[in-house]
């Protein structure tokens, strides 16, 4: 789906500072080798398999099957994955890739905390010094990632500009990148940023959906109807979408945050409410104002509470080749506490999102159909702010 | 011959940068006069933008004040218009590319044309990407003026051979503030962009002494300063246009007795070294 320039249709792009340019070079050379070096295939397969606990599963959901009496509802369960979410698989990718170009330290940014545990567990693991830069609003929010991280032995800056969430997060590990790139890579935890990242993350996030692929096959033979992702930056469901978006009837579904509705400002649905904008390195759609001006989002879930969207979702969104719905923080935590009761798992919150939609699809559609959803992560990280969002005060 | 060569034409050129409408676009109108009247060849004038990626706190914080003061594209090109009655010396704009994007390439580049902004800087876009603006760059005359970094090595003779009005040199690694101590090797930097263009080369990032602006101006054409002169906005507010006026005096006299060592004792105080 790349072109040479790393455009996605009119969307992606390099618009980075010139102090980045030979970085973003650099590491596109350095991918380009190592994606067909068998040894790095090999590596990167034995750290999926035995250190992230991949295949994750594919577990069919009767009981919410057999209550929404619809289409068969499976699940694809990333939120098994060591550390609890899909963000793994992007991020012992990228720190091996950062090794083999011999660099010693990996910055990221993180908004629910998810990514920044990720990127901490695999800097541990592979020896590596580890600074996250996290939004001054989301390390209140999600207290115990930010101590998760401290143990696994990672700086965790506070970001206190702009809207203090994952934007600015964003904005401060790019600021880090041009000051110190030596030794340093810019471990990006979405599909987004300048080219490379958007591909390099899709392709190691890609494992997602070969995986259902192959999966549904043995338990179905056949291949899914839709599939369904939530999407904030969007790697779970660029992950999710990627093997299935040359199999033109399955739908490909992405659920953005819309927060307090996309009739409000407080909302993060960058396809139902953005323009066509340029930011944090490519060209995509954006929440932003009359001049530009990027908006201040809002999403009860940190992880999708970004006010952009990965070039090429926005690029398959211009071609109709997905959807994307929005769902609203009430919807979100319905479903939060819906898929706990009724199939004993914790979704994540972002997760929820796709949950919500999932509740309202699987109903109109025949029970001869197969949704699959992708649960991005677990949501023990979230209980303290759902108990809260209920008006219930618990202290973690 | 683009205006911005007569910036270059009266010794080593000084190149203060103005977040416009920090604290409000009236004290926006008369800083730019002090500068003006002061020494300055060229005002660089920066359109805040909610998320300047390239910038340190300090310029943060200017783009911050201005946003919350309410200032827009509009009102800025509104301001330029009026500045224009009186202030000859050449002007740019530095701003972020989705401010332009959003604004439509076309229309704010014929409002450059028209309010005489001379041209564009901007961080966020390389030279791989700069086909996005340049057509109509070219279309209203307004120079797209190229950035060269530390990290630039092999690209330094590709950028510097399609160069407009100046080159931009960024003296250091990292984002725009105040530093003790420059350490890059621009010299050797600067003799790669002249073998390639006889366009004019400027260094910004870091500069706020007279002894840096002194050295920088000895290495190249010129000395750009944001971050020493925010400091005085953000320190004085309404009252900073007398503040700016000495220190750009200052500064610029250092730049052009760059043979006389005396000259820094005379100068009024200026904004300290290193990061606030």
């Amino acid at each position: 789906m790349t072109n040479p320039n790393g455009r996605f249709g009119v969307h992606g792009g390099q618009y980075i500072p010139e102090t980045l340019m030979n970085a973003v070079i650099e590491l596109e050379e350095a991918y380009n080798h190592y994606k067909n070096d068998a040894g790095f295939n090999k590596e990167l397969t034995e750290l999926f398999n035995e250190y992230a606990g991949r295949p994750s599963r594919l577990y069919y959901a009767g009981k919410m099957t057999e209550d929404l009496k619809g289409a068969k509802i499976y699940l694809k369960r990333e939120d098994l994955n060591h550390t609890g979410s899909h963000k793994i698989n992007n991020v012992l990718g990228q720190a091996l890739l950062a090794k083999k170009m011999g660099k010693t330290r990996l910055i990221a940014e993180t908004g629910a905390g998810q990514h920044g545990v990720a990127t901490a567990t695999a800097a541990a693991l592979m020896g590596m010094e580890c600074v996250v830069f996290m939004g001054e609003e989301d390390t209140v929010r999600q207290a115990l990632n930010v101590y998760r991280m401290r143990l696994l032995g990672a700086r965790v800056v506070p970001v206190k500009t702009g809207t203090a969430t994952l934007k600015d997060a964003v904005s401060e590990a790019m600021r880090e990148w041009t000051s110190r790139i030596g030794d340093t890579h810019y471990c990006l935890g979405s599909v987004m940023g300048p080219h490379p990242f958007p591909t390099i993350v899709r392709d190691f996030q890609a494992v997602i959906s070969r995986e259902i692929k192959e999966q549904l096959k043995e338990k179905e033979g056949r291949l899914p109807d839709a599939v369904l992702a939530c999407v904030g930056g969007g790697s779970n469901a660029m992950g999710s979408f990627y093997h299935f978006i040359e199999e033109k009837n399955v739908r490909l579904i992405g659920c953005e945050a819309a927060g307090r509705g996309i009739e409000t400002f407080e909302t993060a649905a960058t396809i139902a409410t953005g323009r066509l904008g340029i930011f944090h390195g490519m060209k995509s759609y954006f929440c932003q104002d009359k001049y530009g001006q990027i908006a201040p989002v809002y999403s009860i879930s940190a992880g999708l509470d970004y006010p952009g969207i990965g070039p090429e979702h926005a690029h398959l969104h211009d071609i109709g080749r997905a959807e994307y719905v929005p769902v609203t923080d009430e919807e979100a935590v319905d479903a939060f506490e819906y898929l706990s009761r009724t199939e004993g798992i914790i979704p994540a919150i972002e997760s929820a999102h796709a949950i919500a939609h999932a509740m309202k699809l699987a109903p109109a559609m025949g029970r001869d159909k197969i949704l699959v959803i992708t649960i991005s992560g677990r949501g023990d990280k979230d209980c303290a702010a759902i108990a809260r969002y209920r008006g219930e005060d618990i202290h973690e | 011959m683009s205006n911005i060569r007569k910036a270059f034409e009266n010794g080593k050129a000084f190149i203060p940068f103005i977040t416009c409408g920090d604290p409000d676009l009236g004290t926006t109108a008369a800083v730019v006069r002090a500068a003006a009247e002061n020494g300055a060849d060229l005002i660089e004038l920066g359109i805040p933008f909610s998320d300047p990626t390239a910038e340190g706190p300090v310029i943060q914080g200017a783009n911050l004040r201005a946003l919350t003061g309410g200032v827009t594209t509009d009102k800025i090109f509104g301001l330029v218009r009026e500045l224009r009655r009186d202030v000859k010396i050449p002007m740019v704009f530095m701003t972020y590319a989705n401010v332009i994007f959003s604004y439509g390439a076309e229309a704010f580049l014929s409002a450059c044309k028209e309010v005489q902004i001379d041209g564009l800087i901007l961080p966020d876009l390389p030279f791989e990407e700069k086909e996005e603006f340049l057509p109509f760059c070219r279309k209203y005359g307004v120079d797209l003026i190229s950035l060269i970094a530390p990290t630039s090595q092999n690209r330094i003779a590709m950028i510097a051979k399609e160069a407009q009005g100046f080159l931009y040199i960024v003296s250091s690694l990292g984002v725009t503030g105040t530093r003790s101590e420059i350490k890059t090797d621009l010299a050797s930097i600067i003799k790669v962009v002249r073998e390639n263009t006889d366009v004019p080369c400027a260094v910004g990032f870091g500069i706020s002494t007279p002894e840096q602006a002194k050295k920088m101006a000895a290495l190249s054409d010129g000395a750009i300063v944001g971050s020493a002169i925010i400091k005085l906005l953000e320190k004085y507010g309404e009252e900073a246009p007398e503040h700016v006026g000495e220190y750009v005096k200052a500064m610029k006299t250092a730049m052009v007795n760059r043979m006389n060592t005396d000259i820094l004792y005379i100068l009024p105080p200026y904004p300290s070294a290193g990061n606030s």
